[in-house]
Parts: C-alpha cells; sequence; structure tokens
C-alpha cells in the first residue's frame, strides 16, 4: 500500500493492521510527552483545497507527534486561486523535497489524480475529497466503534455489529468511506435518508436502506451515525426546508430516548445542533463524538506510520 | 497522381462485387473491366472500396482554440480516417452564428484541401439558447449551411426550438440537437447510477437525454419539419427515436464511435481521457446503440472528433474538458464493434458512415455511388488488419482514449476529388493548402 485514497482500497489485514498500530499511537498520547523520532527528517504537507479545521488540525498534530517536519498550503491565499493548476502546485511542493502530501480537495477523485500522474511521488493521504471519499474518518469511526462495543484491548474485526448512517448519503464522503470500511470489518450497514439523497441505487451499496427514519430505528441499531445536513441542499430542492428535514430526519430528543440504550451515537462532525442531531443526544452518555475526534490524531499517526515509517522502508 | 489518370483494380465493393475503379481527373470514369490501359494502376487486392465518409459532427476548433486543432489539422486527421467531408460544429470563437465566420471555415477548408469542408451554422445568437441565429443568411452564404447545431449547449427552451424548426423548413435546413436538459445535468460529471454513486460524481441521468428528444420529435412532428438527433448515449432514447421513426415523423439520428464501445466504468481510474459529453453509460446502453445500427433505427455514425490541450486533461476531473478525439479510428471502431459481430455488413457500414450523413446534409457532391461521372471521393479500406492504436496522429490533440486497444480494419487509401490526400495509409502532402 503505497497511498491511502480510498476506504474501498483497504483490506481486511490492512485495516485491522492501522486500527490496532492506531491503540499503540493512544498510549503515545496518554503520556505527558506526546512524541516518537518515527518521522524525524521527513516532510508531510497539508494540502488543503478545501476549508476544514479538525482535519487539518488532527493532520497537523499528527505528523508532529510522530515528529515529521509539516508545512500547510491552503487554497485560500496561494496562488491557486490566481489560476495555478493542481499540477504545478504539487510539482513545486515536491521541489521543496515534500514527500508526502495530505489533500482535501472539493474535487471528486483529486487524489486519484495525484496519486496516478506522472508528475507525482509523493506519497498521497486523502484528507476528503469532494463527495467521494475520507478514508481516515471511516478508520477513525470504526476504532471508536470497537473501542466502545468490544472494549480498549479488542484487536478484532466488526462482524456482528449493526449501523445505521443517516442523512445526506448522495454527498457524504463519510457515509462512502463508512460504508466499505465497516463492511470490510464484517459490520452490517444500513441507510436511512430521503430518496432524494439516498437514490435507489444505494442498495447496492449496503445492507439494507430505509426511507423512514422511525422505521429504520426501530430495528435496533448497535450505532447511529448522524450526518451533517448542509443548507444548500434546500435551495437545490433535495428536501423542502430546515424544519422538515429536522421533524423527519433528525435525531430528536424523542427518538434519542428510544433507542436501545446501548446504541452508540455518532457525528462526523461538525454538528448542526437541532437539525439533524439534539443536544441532549449530542451530548448524552451514549454519544462517542468527542471520541471520534480524539481517536482522529491516533489513527493519523497510523497511517502516516504506515505509510511513510514502514511502507517506504520495504522498498 | 498521374495527370492521365489512375486505376484502382480488383477492389471489393461493398455488395462484395470486384472490379476496377478508374479515375480521370476528379472524377470516376470508369467501374468495371473496361478501362484505359494507360492508366496508372494502383493494386487493391483485397481491399474494399467505399464512398468516402462523411462526418456530421466534427470539431475543428478554428477560430478560436487553434491551439487544439486547427482547419488544416483537423483535415489532414479526417483523411487518415478516410473521410471527404466533415461537419464542424459552431461552438468556435467567434461562434459560426454568421455568414462571415461560416464563409472563412469553408474558404479554409478548400484552402487545407484535404476534406470538403462543410460547416454547421448555429441555431441561436452565440449559441445562448434565446435569438435566432443568421440561419437563412448562413444558408444563402458561400458556405451553403443546411445543418443548424448549438452542439455542446442544448437548444433546451422549447418555444426557440420549435422556431427553429419551422424556420429551416424554407430551406429544406435540419436542427440537430445536443439533447440534455441543463437543469436536470447541473455540474453532471458521468453516466448516473451506482457507480457514480460510488465515485462520487454528479450523476448525469439518461432521463435528460431521453425526455428532450421525446419533446424535439413532437415538435418536429407539431411542425412537419426535420431533426437530427446528435449522439444518442441511452437504451432509452433508442426507443423514443424508434417510437418517433414508426409514426413517420421525419427524425434521423447518430451515434458516436465511442459510445458503441467504451462503458462507464472506465471513469473508475478518474482519468479525465474518459470524460465525454455525452457520458459514456452503461454495457446494456452499448448493446441497444449496436442494435439500434443494425435495425435502423439510428441513421449514422459521427465522430463528435473534440480536440483537446493536453492540460485540460491533465487535472482533476471535475476540471477536465469533455470530449475525445475520434476520425481517424472511427471507421476501425465501426468494422471492430459492428461487422465483426455480425450485426451489419459492408452495405449498412458504408450508409452509415457515407450515403446518410450527406444525405442528412442535403450535399449531392458527397456519398454518392462509386459509379462512373461520380466524384472520385473513396476509401479503400483493408478489412484484414489488426492495429494496435498508438496514439499516433494528425491531429494537434492527444486526447485518444483507444491508446493500447487493437481495433480491427485500418484505411489504406483516401481519394478526395481525385486526389489521393491518403496512400498506404500515409498522410500526402498534396501542395494546395496555405501553409498555415
Amino acid at each position: 500500500m503505497r497511498h491511502l485514497l480510498s476506504a474501498s482500497d483497504l483490506s481486511i489485514e490492512s485495516t485491522l493492521e492501522i486500527l490496532n498500530l492506531s491503540l499503540e499511537m493512544q498510549d503515545v498520547n496518554s503520556r505527558d510527552v506526546k512524541k516518537l523520532p518515527a518521522l524525524n527528517g521527513r516532510s508531510v504537507a497539508n494540502l488543503f483545497f478545501e476549508d476544514s479545521t479538525r482535519t487539518r488540525f488532527s493532520f497537523e498534530i499528527a505528523a508532529k507527534r510522530l515528529s515529521a517536519d509539516v508545512v500547510n498550503f491552503t487554497a485560500k491565499g496561494s496562488s491557486v486561486s490566481k489560476g495555478e493548476s493542481l499540477k504545478d502546485t504539487v510539482l513545486t511542493l515536491e521541489a521543496m523535497g515534500i514527500e508526502a502530501l495530505v489533500v482535501r480537495h472539493h474535487h471528486s477523485g483529486a487524489a486519484n489524480t495525484i496519486a496516478n500522474a506522472a508528475w507525482s511521488k509523493a506519497v498521497v493521504i486523502n484528507a476528503g475529497d469532494g463527495t467521494h471519499q475520507h478514508p481516515t474518518q471511516a478508520l477513525t469511526d470504526a476504532l471508536t466503534i470497537r473501542q466502545h462495543l468490544k472494549g480498549n484491548k479488542d484487536l478484532g474485526d466488526l462482524r456482528g455489529v449493526r449501523i445505521l448512517i443517516v442523512g445526506d448519503i448522495l454527498h457524504s464522503r463519510v457515509a462512502r468511506s463508512n460504508i466499505d470500511l465497516l463492511r470490510t470489518l464484517g459490520a452490517h450497514v444500513s441507510l436511512a435518508g430521503p430518496a432524494t439523497l439516498l437514490p435507489k441505487t444505494g442498495e447496492v451499496l449496503a445492507d439494507a436502506i430505509y426511507h423512514n427514519l422511525d422505521d429504520a430505528l426501530a430495528m435496533g441499531f448497535d450505532v447511529v451515525m448522524m450526518l451533517r445536513m448542509q443548507m444548500e441542499r434546500m435551495n437545490s430542492v433535495f428536501v423542502p426546508n430546515a424544519n422538515e428535514y429536522s421533524a423527519l430526519w433528525g435525531l430528536s430528543n424523542q427518538r434519542f430516548q428510544s433507542l436501545k440504550s446501548s446504541t452508540l451515537v455518532m457525528h462526523p462532525g461538525p454538528m448542526n445542533r437541532g437539525l439533524e442531531i439534539s443536544s441532549e443526544a449530542a451530548d448524552s452518555k451514549q454519544s462517542v463524538i468527542v471520541d471520534q475526534v480524539r481517536n482522529g490524531v491516533a489513527v493519523r499517526m497510523a497511517v502516516l506510520f504506515k505509510l511513510l515509517a514502514q511502507e517506504s522502508s520495504d522498498k | 497522381m498521374n495527370n492521365a489518370g489512375t486505376v484502382f483494380t480488383n477492389v471489393s465493393l461493398a455488395n462484395g462485387q470486384i472490379t476496377n475503379i478508374a479515375v480521370v481527373g476528379e472524377c470516376i470514369s470508369s467501374v468495371g473491366d473496361d478501362y484505359d490501359k494507360a492508366l496508372k494502376i494502383i493494386d487493391c487486392t483485397g481491399l474494399v472500396a467505399l464512398s468516402g465518409f462523411v462526418d456530421l459532427h466534427t470539431h475543428l476548433r478554428e477560430p478560436g482554440f487553434e491551439q487544439s486543432e486547427t482547419i488544416l489539422t483537423g483535415s489532414k486527421a479526417a483523411a487518415m480516417g478516410g473521410f471527404t467531408c466533415v461537419h464542424p460544429m459552431a461552438n468556435t470563437n467567434p461562434v459560426a452564428d454568421n455568414s462571415a465566420v461560416v464563409e472563412q471555415v469553408h474558404a479554409l477548408g478548400v484552402a487545407a484541401g484535404f476534406v470538403q469542408v462543410q460547416p454547421i451554422g448555429a441555431v441561436t445568437a452565440n449559441l445562448e439558447g434565446k435569438n435566432l441565429a443568421d440561419l437563412g443568411k448562413m444558408n444563402a452564404s458561400a458556405a451553403h449551411v443546411t445543418v443548424f447545431s448549438d452542439d455542446g449547449k442544448c437548444v433546451s427552451d422549447s418555444l426557440v426550438m420549435r422556431r427553429a424548426l419551422e424556420y429551416v423548413k424554407a430551406f429544406d435546413g435540419v436542427i440537430a440537437q445536443h439533447a440534455q436538459d441543463p437543469l436536470l445535468t447541473v455540474n453532471a460529471q458521468m453516466n448516473e447510477g451506482a457507480l457514480s454513486l460510488k465515485l462520487g460524481l454528479t450523476g448525469w441521468p439518461a432521463v435528460a437525454e431521453e425526455a428532450i428528444i421525446a419533446r424535439d420529435v413532437l415538435l418536429a412532428q407539431e411542425v412537419g419539419s426535420r431533426l437530427h438527433v446528435c449522439h444518442v448515449s441511452t437504451k432509452g432514447s433508442v426507443e423514443v427515436i424508434r417510437w418517433a421513426k414508426s409514426r413517420g415523423i421525419n427524425v434521423t439520428a447518430e451515434v458516436t464511435p465511442h459510445h458503441l464501445i467504451l462503458t462507464e466504468d472506465l471513469v473508475e481510474s478518474y482519468n479525465p481521457i474518459y470524460k465525454v459529453n455525452p457520458p459514456l453509460r452503461s454495457q446494456e446502453d452499448v448493446l441497444a446503440l449496436r442494435q439500434a445500427v443494425a435495425d435502423g433505427t439510428i441513421d449514422i455514425v459521427a465522430t463528435d472528433h473534440a480536440p483537446h490541450t493536453a492540460d485540460s486533461k491533465d487535472c482533476e476531473w471535475g476540471e477536465a474538458a469533455f470530449g475525445m478525439i475520434g476520425l481517424e479510428t472511427a471507421a476501425a471502431l465501426v468494422k471492430t464493434t459492428l461487422i465483426d459481430t455480425g450485426l451489419i455488413d459492408w452495405v449498412r457500414f458504408e450508409q452509415l458512415l457515407s450515403h446518410n450523413p450527406a444525405a442528412i446534409s442535403r450535399l449531392t457532391n458527397q456519398g454518392q455511388a462509386l459509379a462512373t461521372g461520380s466524384f472520385a471521393n473513396i476509401v479503400f479500406f483493408d478489412p484484414t488488419t489488426s492495429v494496435k492504436v498508438d496514439g499516433t496522429t494528425q491531429s494537434k490533440s492527444l486526447n485518444n482514449p483507444y491508446i493500447g486497444m487493437t481495433l480491427s480494419g485500418s484505411v489504406r487509401h483516401t481519394l478526395y476529388r481525385g486526389v489521393l490526400t491518403v496512400k498506404d495509409s500515409m498522410i500526402q502532402e498534396i501542395g494546395n493548402h496555405n501553409g498555415n
């Protein structure tokens, strides 16, 4: 494995290897001195063509804890806004000695474009491309689910775990990555959302699809993952308005109360409180939303370590 | 060419008859054994002689986009593909929506001299879909425009489409529609389906094409005019056109070579070489299109040759330009997908690539039968070769999706008005272009 472009590229063996490496990274993160020398002298660029704070910070902290040198490139204020191509941007960074590119981009497939290009030699890590994939988020979510359902020491897969993902599946790279990775780990993944945001072709992606949230929740899932609802979807006629979306598809307090007490509530963030998730649900004991963020650092350390320290030294 | 003329011996015509075709000057002087024995002989044993191909859908990019193609380079690529006539689309800069631009394009074609360059005029001013372009003046110009298209954009306004169809009746014109409902395809990137969902690329639903075709055939029926449907890409479109023809509506349809062979799964690589409008569809669509060509629902194959610079394809999928080149590979693709599969014979092949497009464009000097007195527009096609596409091209652009594929058959010689533009699969220096 040279790049991490899509959760669908990960075998069950590599997935478990990354998750279990993440546990070791969590040990490092719990120490007073949160630092390993593993990537000392290595250079990583966070190449962000789309706004993001948590993912960029998470990758930056992860790289620094492994002692890598990190530079942040954001499209805003860079020459991309003056019309520099992706190719020229990458050529420029690689000419400065960058070995790994953590790429966030508004176009689906942008990370694949760099990884497949003759003009790039860098290791590419997809940090979210358009409405396609966000593989480190899926790894983070899988680790969070395993820790909460199976305990901190568990090193196995997620066979038998039943997961429901709710909301805008059509535009969600988090949903796509989670569907791929959680199913690779043996989990049963169902999707729920309005038909405009969960097309019938979604059947081929998941184990079941629902167009009514209450019907779905009545099936008793181990994990309910709520997706962020973008306000601009209302303007492009996917749903009538925020009020109706919240009423039909939000994890209201009432719906939250109907869940088993063991059901985990997840959200990749940033949340629209009161729209897709109530504060009662988000702040409850069943909510693992903060753990998702915490685990994100360990998972990204594991990915950087695997791709830059292990895979590169194999060559 | 020998001034006294040439005889192409032992050629096979589309109907299988073996004969000799003698050419003197611009015309065929005889077909058969009775030819002037003083003529220079080119032995064509094993080759199929067909009426020169006519492309009803070409982008030559001049004026305005000469970095991707010029009328000269596009004409040479066309000759290499066996074409003796191309119809450059109107989406140049300035747009071919007036007689000055179409006359200039036509004149540059004459100067290049490799093929007849028969311009297509825009339907609406500046391709904006609002007001009609100078349809009558373009028809009356030296370029004699009969085919009008806003290709790349759909004439989506029903009233404008109705008026355009009505207006061109006066001079037996035809509206060639790029069928794509713009509201159903905002930012669309690829065929809509399970794969677009997986890849996170905005889907391009089949209904966006089919709904426009359904509306247009009804409008053509209503006003009694001629409609031509460009680059049909879905099974549903074929069904709508089949229905319209069964009702006697005056509609013709084209398919591109790429929609007869390439499918959407190629998009999984995010390689923009496969980004094209209309998008590559499913295998089921490909098979339905082939069947429609065989049963006569689709009338012609047209290339939609769309050259683009390397930069506009060496980037993110979402930033890349739509289109692929196709003049040089068209005939081999039709042979590979339709003759080798047993769906059509050489007679139908010649109709698809020559007789029918010439008839839609109302050209009398192209698509003629290979008979005494016809213009010597002839392609000599070798059906026995198996050629691995290596990207060598006369086009200025390299956006060729077939590189590495092996295609069956190749163009050996092309004769345009008695002049060998291609001999032994090599472009000839014909010496009457103006050096641009």
